[in-house]
């Protein structure tokens, strides 16, 4: 099920229409206040987010398998292997979504929350502590995540782009890389000040989205430029997921579970700290 | 300060500067949506010119690569060329499309700014006509940006490229005019997602932005001739590579016309609807 | 239906109008009887006027008369079909039947010209929250035409006399309600209007934000506005109405100053006992004799006369022990209990 309506709280004009497979929306003061009205609604209709949730990997891998997936032909992976292109980017986007949906919930949704519900006052109120709220938070937004990771595994199912009884471990994967973006995201959602600041969460989201593997294999790049891309969190998903749902595991797998597993944790403790200074002064 | 001045009501008592500028109402809401974006415009940069030209970057010219290599794309062109007008028309699309859903409905629904601004002498065509103009604003600033970076990347083929610009901002308004109406049509923004993901999203993957239509299924061709943005595309392509086909150009800029002025009336139509109750 | 006609004809000249604007007036008089509309003064006049939203119909034949300078009230509970009216009279929603003149206009064509010099200030407020304060009035100016030198001058004045000015490049978004009322007051007031039209102006707000905007108010009639406005507080009614009309369920059940309406539907004075729950009704008959009228209400009981403390001795002398007991002048209140049975403010 796809958690994230396409950006109607954002200017992100253009991220606005890619829904969950591309970032999020840059959340603004502007339409804040519409918010209100469409978090409820969100919820209402949950006929349509779960149609839609189906509908749109499908569109997406159904774009790329017969448009850039037939002009490309096959791809040669930095492991060596030649991939069909769809069969190469599908579990890219796969793990770019777990990404968006956490990210969505834990900065902008998370924000909203803080600034305008004042829900996390009235929480605190009973005897939940501020780690108890980060932690939930974050674990109804892996619920959410791991709903949309199913769809997307199962309708890469349906269209032959799964190769190997791995790719069960990509729901878990997914599970794991939204563990880790909610988490820092929490981490920096408590050091904004206003919805601007949000600005940096798509300057950073995008530009992974785009260069972290996802559409071409690390060959393209000039030698700088690949270590770069190496150091992002969101090639290391990339990498996990599509080691697993093509079978060409390896050891080099952990290396990436690691680094994950890693950077959930600090933002993990970042955030359950900076969030009970934020509500208990 | 002079109130409840004494004269006899008629028609020479309109105070000169309302006499004047009645007909300029729409001069006046286009104004209001200039002051509101003033505010917001930074953000803007980012969305609207800061992300196609990643989208650019990334997909023409390191994707180009893998598809240049691949040597299919039977366009007499590089990807990146081709890429890059199919970027500029459906960003006119989603900028137009996002500046004509939620905005709309929060003056309409939630803020009731346009209630407020009716019980002045400004008329419900001059709202729709203001928000076009403002639309037209966006359309021309941000798609000039993209334009200069297609120039710089080579991907634009002079001087006709220059009229792509045009073209593209064409398109943007042939969806603004549409979507305004469905916005003031709808009753929540429940809409929106399946306008979104059922409408708008599809055209954006299948409509020749990313790969030539003909590859699509013959029994979808024709689907994907019919759309919009498909128009937009083909005509912003054949500007900016500089292979037009005059008489397909003149179908392009008809339909887009055509769904402008049409998008216009229902817009009025379904403003006034809303907001003359 | 004869207290309509009769105060219609009652009214008094406002003081304002000098002897040549009467006597032209008068001649527009003669005019307007012979044509059946308005007389000059007249800035909104209505005959049979109908507002209907599908079978459910909001107003239902309201004939009214607004003159110049006067503050002119409707008073009616939720749902009484003052806003539809207030609607109709500020030319955005056309009447479902009747006629209808503003300014001496027809709203159905002239929309335009009556809104250039109407001042609106609507039942909740749609000012632009992100904006300032001051760009708020600069753009709702811009609406009107007005030219931007004369505007900002314009809101200078006025933000000063909202007493807003310090708050004037501050967002709408963090005002209080009052703040936000008061701006609005000032906004409707950018085109220096000959009519300001207010929907329930004071509704949510404290008493404190209550008097200053009727302060406010206040100065404005002062300067020789008018005032049409709505509201469900009998005390603003009495406050700030010279006349006014009592509506109920789409019509007009009472026209006339408040002390008028008082004085024709109600008693001077009011005893208002309390005794236990469930008590009240079963004393209301031994207590028939000592008032004109009584009333009860869920909670206590209402015993209309001229003379509250010799009622209140009298049910003492009867051996009855109510919990509270109290005398007070007869209010617009009252005037609605009695022509409608029910309270203004349920």
């Amino acid at each position: 099920m796809s958690t994230t309506p396409p950006g109607p709280a954002g200017v992100g004009a253009s991220s606005m229409l890619l829904a969950r497979v591309l970032p999020m929306p840059l959340p603004s003061a502007r339409r804040a206040s519409l918010l209100v009205e469409r978090n409820l609604l969100v919820y209402r209709r949950g006929w349509l987010l779960i149609l839609s949730g189906f509908f749109e990997p499908l569109f997406y891998l159904l774009s790329i398998g017969i448009g850039i997936g037939a002009l490309v032909g096959t791809v040669v992976t930095d492991s060596g292997a030649a991939l069909d292109y769809t069969v190469f980017v599908a579990p890219a986007l796969m793990a770019s979504s777990a990404m968006n949906g956490a990210v969505y919930d834990s900065t902008f949704n998370i924000f909203f929350k803080l600034k305008y519900a004042k829900l996390y006052d009235a929480v605190l109120a009973t005897p939940l502590s501020a780690s108890d709220v980060a932690a939930g938070e974050t674990s109804w937004a892996l619920m959410r995540g791991a709903l949309y990771s199913t769809t997307f595994l199962a309708v890469m199912l349906a269209l032959g782009l799964v190769q190997s009884w791995w790719a069960i471990l990509a729901v878990p994967a997914c599970f794991l890389i939204g563990f880790a973006f909610a988490a820092v995201g929490l981490a920096a959602t408590s050091f904004m000040k206003s919805w601007q600041n949000f600005e940096f969460v798509q300057l950073a989201v995008l530009p992974m989205f785009l260069f972290s593997t996802t559409f071409y294999p690390l060959s393209v790049y000039p030698d700088a430029l690949r270590l770069l891309v190496q150091c992002t969190p969101l090639y290391h998903g990339i990498e996990l997921v599509r080691a697993l749902v093509t079978g060409l595991v390896d050891v080099s797998i952990l290396g990436h579970v690691l680094y994950l597993a890693v950077m959930g944790s600090i933002g993990l403790i970042v955030g359950s700290k900076r969030l009970a200074t934020l509500l208990l002064k | 300060m002079a109130f409840g001045t004494q004269e006899a009501p008629s028609d020479a008592d309109l105070p000169w500067s309302v006499r004047r500028s009645l007909p300029r109402g729409s001069q006046a809401v286009f104004e209001g949506k200039m002051l509101n974006y003033k505010g917001n415009w930074k953000g803007s940069v980012v969305s609207s010119v800061l992300e196609p030209v990643l989208f650019l970057a990334a997909m023409g010219i390191s994707l180009g690569t893998l598809v240049d290599q691949g040597g299919r794309l039977d366009q007499g062109v590089d990807y990146l060329v081709f890429l890059a007008p199919g970027l500029l028309a459906a960003t006119a699309m989603q900028t137009a499309t996002f500046e004509s859903t939620y905005p709309i409905m929060g003056a309409l629904k939630w803020h009731k700014t346009f209630e407020g601004i009716l019980s002045t002498p400004v008329k419900v065509r001059d709202l729709v006509t203001g928000h076009l103009l403002f639309i037209l604003f966006r359309l021309v600033t941000t798609l000039a940006v993209f334009l200069a970076v297609m120039g710089a990347f080579g991907a634009l083929e002079m001087p006709l490229g220059l009229l792509a610009l045009p073209a593209a901002v064409l398109t943007g308004l042939a969806f603004a005019a549409p979507v305004s109406a469905f916005a003031a049509w709808v009753q929540n923004d429940a809409g929106f997602a399946a306008l979104l993901r059922f409408g708008i999203v599809p055209m954006f993957l299948f409509s020749g932005t990313f790969f030539p239509v003909d590859q699509l299924p013959a029994v979808l061709q024709p689907v994907a001739y019919a759309t919009p943005l498909w128009h937009g595309v083909s005509l912003t392509r054949g500007l900016s590579v500089g292979q037009l086909d005059p008489l397909l150009a003149m179908v392009n800029v008809g339909y887009l016309a055509v769904l402008l002025l049409v998008g216009v009336w229902l817009a009025r139509r379904q403003f006034a609807k809303r907001l003359v109750i | 239906m004869s207290v309509r006609s009769a105060s219609v004809e009652n009214m008094t000249e406002p003081s304002s109008l000098t002897v040549d604007e009467r006597r032209a007036a008068g001649e527009a008089d003669e005019a307007a009887l012979l044509a059946d509309g308005p007389r000059a003064d007249e800035l909104v006049w209505a005959r049979g006027l109908s507002k209907k939203f599908g079978e459910f119909t909001a107003v239902d034949g309201i004939d009214i008369s607004v003159r110049r300078g006067e503050a002119f009230g409707f008073l009616g509970p939720n749902g009484a079909g003052k806003s539809s009216t207030m609607r109709m009279i500020g030319a955005v929603s056309p009447a479902t039947d009747g006629r209808l003149r503003i300014l001496g206009r027809d709203p159905g064509t002239d929309g335009p010209a009556i809104r250039a010099r109407l001042g609106v200030v609507p039942q909740t407020d749609n000012l632009d929250q992100e904006l300032t304060v001051r760009e708020n009035l600069l753009i709702y100016g811009r609406y009107f035409g007005i030219p931007r030198a004369q505007i900002r001058a314009r809101a200078d004045e006025l933000l000063d006399f909202v007493q807003l000015t310090d708050r004037a490049d501050d967002l709408v978004e963090p005002l209080s309600g009052g703040m936000k009322r008061r701006l609005t007051i000032a906004r409707s007031l950018i085109n220096e209007p000959e009519l300001l039209l207010l929907d329930e102006p004071t509704t949510g707000l404290d008493p404190q934000a209550r008097h200053a905007l009727w302060d406010r108010l206040f100065r404005l009639k002062q300067r020789g506005v008018t005032l049409v406005l709505t509201t469900h507080y009998m005390d603003e009614a009495e406050q700030l109405c010279d006349r006014l009309v009592v509506m109920d369920k789409g019509r007009i059940a009472a026209e006339g100053a408040p002390a008028e309406l008082i004085g024709t539907y109600s008693t001077r004075e009011v005893l208002e006992l309390r005794f236990a729950t469930g008590e009240n009704e079963s004393h209301a008959d031994g207590l028939a004799d000592l008032a004109e009228r009584i009333e009860v209400l869920p909670d206590r009981l209402l015993l209309y006369t001229d003379d509250g403390d010799g009622a209140a001795t009298a049910v003492v002398e009867r051996g009855l022990r109510p919990a509270s007991v109290l005398v007070r002048r007869s209010s617009l209140e009252d005037v609605f209990l009695r022509l409608t049975g029910r309270s203004l403010v349920e």
